[in-house]
């Protein structure tokens, strides 16, 4: 068994800020993680590898600098790791990402070895689009199950798989033929701590990089910004709350040293000085009850 | 199979990397072990980079390294409540071609170094934590422990590269624990601000930086010192106290961090910035006599984890670089000799260190962590207060004849510490400094 998980390297967003002044996104500094959905994706593959033998390739689409998250994703215990990498491929949309990792996809299946199941996460957390996933899976005609909870039941010989799909007002438990492309979702399952000799594998591996040419895409107009419809008119930072964090004193006579009761009070009552109308909605509020 | 390498490093500080980064360029087969994600992240250090001790390694170090600003100006204030008493140094000798110090931001930097010890051709492992030194029969370190499944990994020696803590040294009995009054700790915030405010506020053009160090009432009377680094776009700001004086006068770090940050000459520094780090970390402060074994069989320890830090003049990485590389160098020396690590042969790197600036300057202020931790309450409340006072007199212009001025500071002086104790500490400090 072969499966490909396809993973992003993301900004972490948590630490994203944005300029004050120019309220456009500060990225420099900030540190680059694999968009944590993807985790989910990848421990789902590991698992199945594990259980049934074969092998995970980890697939993506980046600087060079992806390379980090890809020998990240080896360190957990994955096989294989293919960057995509070409200056053809920036500015892409959801439109070109999906052709150019589909087709990514189909050369790793005939170089290596035949694609069964291919994985992503629902959706990054810089686009948050949920689009490529399916993108591929409708480019290369695969069986489509997104929103995966967890896989159930794995039929090699009879080339079905049942997952388990949360969908709203309930568990779905679906059962389709392979190869087929799951989305997974997240707190499904926790990514595992890669063992030493995994680690030290992972650390000297040789990363497969391809060229746009290299994994079979023949029209580079079709990757990039060439090949990307969505057009981004605008990006602002929601306009900061008026009302800022304050710092309040509790007058120092006010509580004895270790005296908790009296500091908590006498820090309500200090909040109270500095929003006279809260005490009165607060009391209104509580008369209701 | 356990996997065996000429040497593992523990830890990707500036030790740490001195060592890998000397050992694999010199053909051995190192790895490098570190917790954090990637290396930096734990890292709290202010931070002044000295560039000597980088060329060393990397001369060339300028054209790609992450470097924030280049130091022109050195200011040292002596605060009480409401002022500062200066003494500023700013050298336009100091915009050099190869400038001599740097500020910078050390998980940025650190990451930068770490991809120089990859292209050298070590192996570096984050996000394994080493739990154990691994010894045989004979008590001789063969290798470590992690925290990964099978997670042993062996090796000819073992650099104890650590950190001030180094837990996993003083669990295998190599050293003990450093004590609290010879370690700081210290809490910082990076303010963030645009360049040109910065550069304003500190009177900077380009790439040019300031430091501040301040002392006095700030501390509340603990052995403590304050700092105010310029980067690029932020301003570290942080303030450091000996552990046994914070439990002696139970006040907590942040506490001690927002005065200083309100304090009326610091407060217009700050004005406006966005906080978006804080940390804290303790420092080695104990000197020549906190220095703890430096190698055993099958091990050397290196940087923050054998306390070397000058306290007196605020030099900790460069130490830790200098010890990193010599115990790379005498590691890669008795390997190419043949010659096998034992405590005995090792010995070699702590010849080189007492050899080396590093112990010599440690050495001759051996006796000033002694002297400031025994009169705490006069070196930083007493004297900052007087010498506020002296100032104040000698400015202000209230139609008081000037030797009535005189006595009166003078009476402050001597009513505040009797003339036999100040000249004592004189006499004492000028002894511990020789």
């Amino acid at each position: 068994m072969h499966i490909v998980v396809c993973i992003k390297q993301v900004p972490d967003s948590a630490q994203i800020r944005v300029h004050p002044v120019t309220n456009t996104i500060m990225r420099q500094g900030v540190p680059t993680i694999i968009n944590p959905y993807d985790l989910f994706a990848i421990e789902e593959a590991l698992r199945l590898r594990d259980k049934h033998g074969g092998l995970v390739t980890i697939l993506t689409m980046g600087p060079p600098m992806a390379e980090e998250s890809l020998r990240k994703a080896l360190t957990f215990g994955a096989d294989r790791a293919v960057l995509l990498t070409d200056r053809f491929f920036a500015g892409s949309d959801t439109l070109a990402t999906s052709f150019a990792l589909a087709t990514a996809v189909k050369k790793i299946g005939e170089v290596f070895e035949p694609v069964d199941i291919v994985f992503t996460g629902k959706q990054t957390i810089d686009g948050d689009t949920a689009q490529v996933g399916p993108g591929i899976a409708k480019r290369l005609r695969l069986e489509q199950l997104t929103y995966v909870a967890g896989v159930t039941g794995l039929d090699l010989a009879g080339r079905t798989i049942e997952v388990e799909r949360r969908a709203e007002g309930g568990v779905q438990a679906l059962k389709t033929s392979l190869p087929c492309l799951i989305t997974m979702l997240e707190g499904t399952n926790e990514i595992r701590r890669g063992s030493m000799p995994d680690a030290l594998r992972a650390a000297r591996a040789e990363i497969v990089t391809w060229s746009a040419k290299d994994a079979g895409i023949e029209d580079v107009t079709r990757c990039g910004l060439r090949g990307s419809p969505t057009v981004v008119k605008r990006v602002f930072a929601p306009t900061p709350r008026s009302e800022k964090a304050k710092f309040v004193e509790v007058p120092k006579d006010a509580a004895k040293p270790g005296d908790k009761g009296a500091l908590a009070e006498a820090l309500v009552e200090s909040i109270f000085a500095h929003h006279p109308s809260l005490e009165a909605d607060i009391t209104t509020l509580a008369r209701g009850y | 199979m356990t996997e065996k390498f000429d040497a593992i490093v523990v830890g990707a500080g500036m030790a740490g990397n001195a060592a890998t980064y000397t050992m694999a360029k010199r053909g051995l087969k190192v790895l490098q072990l570190e917790r954090g994600e990637y290396p930096g992240s734990k890292n709290v250090q202010g931070a002044i980079l000295y560039a000597a001790q980088v060329e060393k390694l990397i001369p060339n170090f300028r054209e790609d390294a992450p470097l924030e600003r280049h130091l022109i100006e050195q200011r040292f204030w002596m605060m009480n409540e409401n002022s500062h008493t200066g003494l500023h140094y700013r050298s336009d000798e100091f915009n050099e071609e190869k400038p001599n110090r740097y500020t910078i931001v050390r998980s940025q930097f650190d990451r930068w170094f770490s991809k120089e010890i990859q292209a050298a051709g070590a192996l570096v492992l984050t996000e394994t934590t080493v739990t154990e030194l691994i010894k045989d029969q004979k008590g001789r370190v063969i290798g470590v422990r992690t925290d990964r499944a099978d997670g042993e990994v062996l090796a000819d020696v073992v650099v104890l590269a650590e950190g001030v803590n180094g837990l996993l040294g003083t669990r295998a009995g190599l050293r003990e624990r450093p004590k609290r009054e010879n370690v700081a700790l210290a809490v910082k915030e990076m303010h963030f601000l645009p360049r040109e405010t910065i550069e304003a506020r500190f009177n900077l053009k380009g790439d040019e930086g300031a430091v501040i160090e301040a002392a006095g009432t700030i501390s509340r009377g603990m052995a403590g010192m304050g700092f105010i680094y310029t980067n690029r776009e932020s301003i570290s700001i942080g303030l450091g106290c000996l552990v046994s004086d914070f439990a002696r006068v139970q006040i907590a770090p942040y506490e001690l961090l927002e005065g200083f940050k309100k304090h009326p000459s610091v407060a217009p520094l700050l004005e406006g910035s966005e906080v978006k780090e804080y940390a804290g970390h303790l420092i080695p402060e104990g000197g020549y006599r906190a220095v703890p074994q430096l190698c055993g069989d099958g091990w050397v320890v290196a940087g923050d984890a054998a306390q070397l830090n000058n306290a007196v003049h605020r030099e900790g990485s460069n130490l830790a670089l200098a010890s990193g590389q010599m115990a790379g160098e005498t590691i890669a020396e008795l390997k190419a000799n043949g010659v096998a690590p034992t405590a005995r042969n090792l010995g070699l790197y702590k010849t080189r260190l007492m050899e080396s600036f590093v112990m010599k300057d440690l050495k001759k202020y051996k006796d000033v962590p002694g002297l400031l931790h025994h009169n705490t309450q006069n070196f930083f409340l007493t004297y900052p207060q007087l010498v506020a006072k002296a100032m104040e007199n000698f400015v202000r212009v209230d139609g008081t004849p000037k030797l009535e001025k005189e006595k009166r500071t003078w009476k402050d002086v001597v009513s505040a510490r009797s003339l036999g104790g100040i000249v004592g500490d004189a006499v004492k400090m000028a002894r511990a400094w020789r």
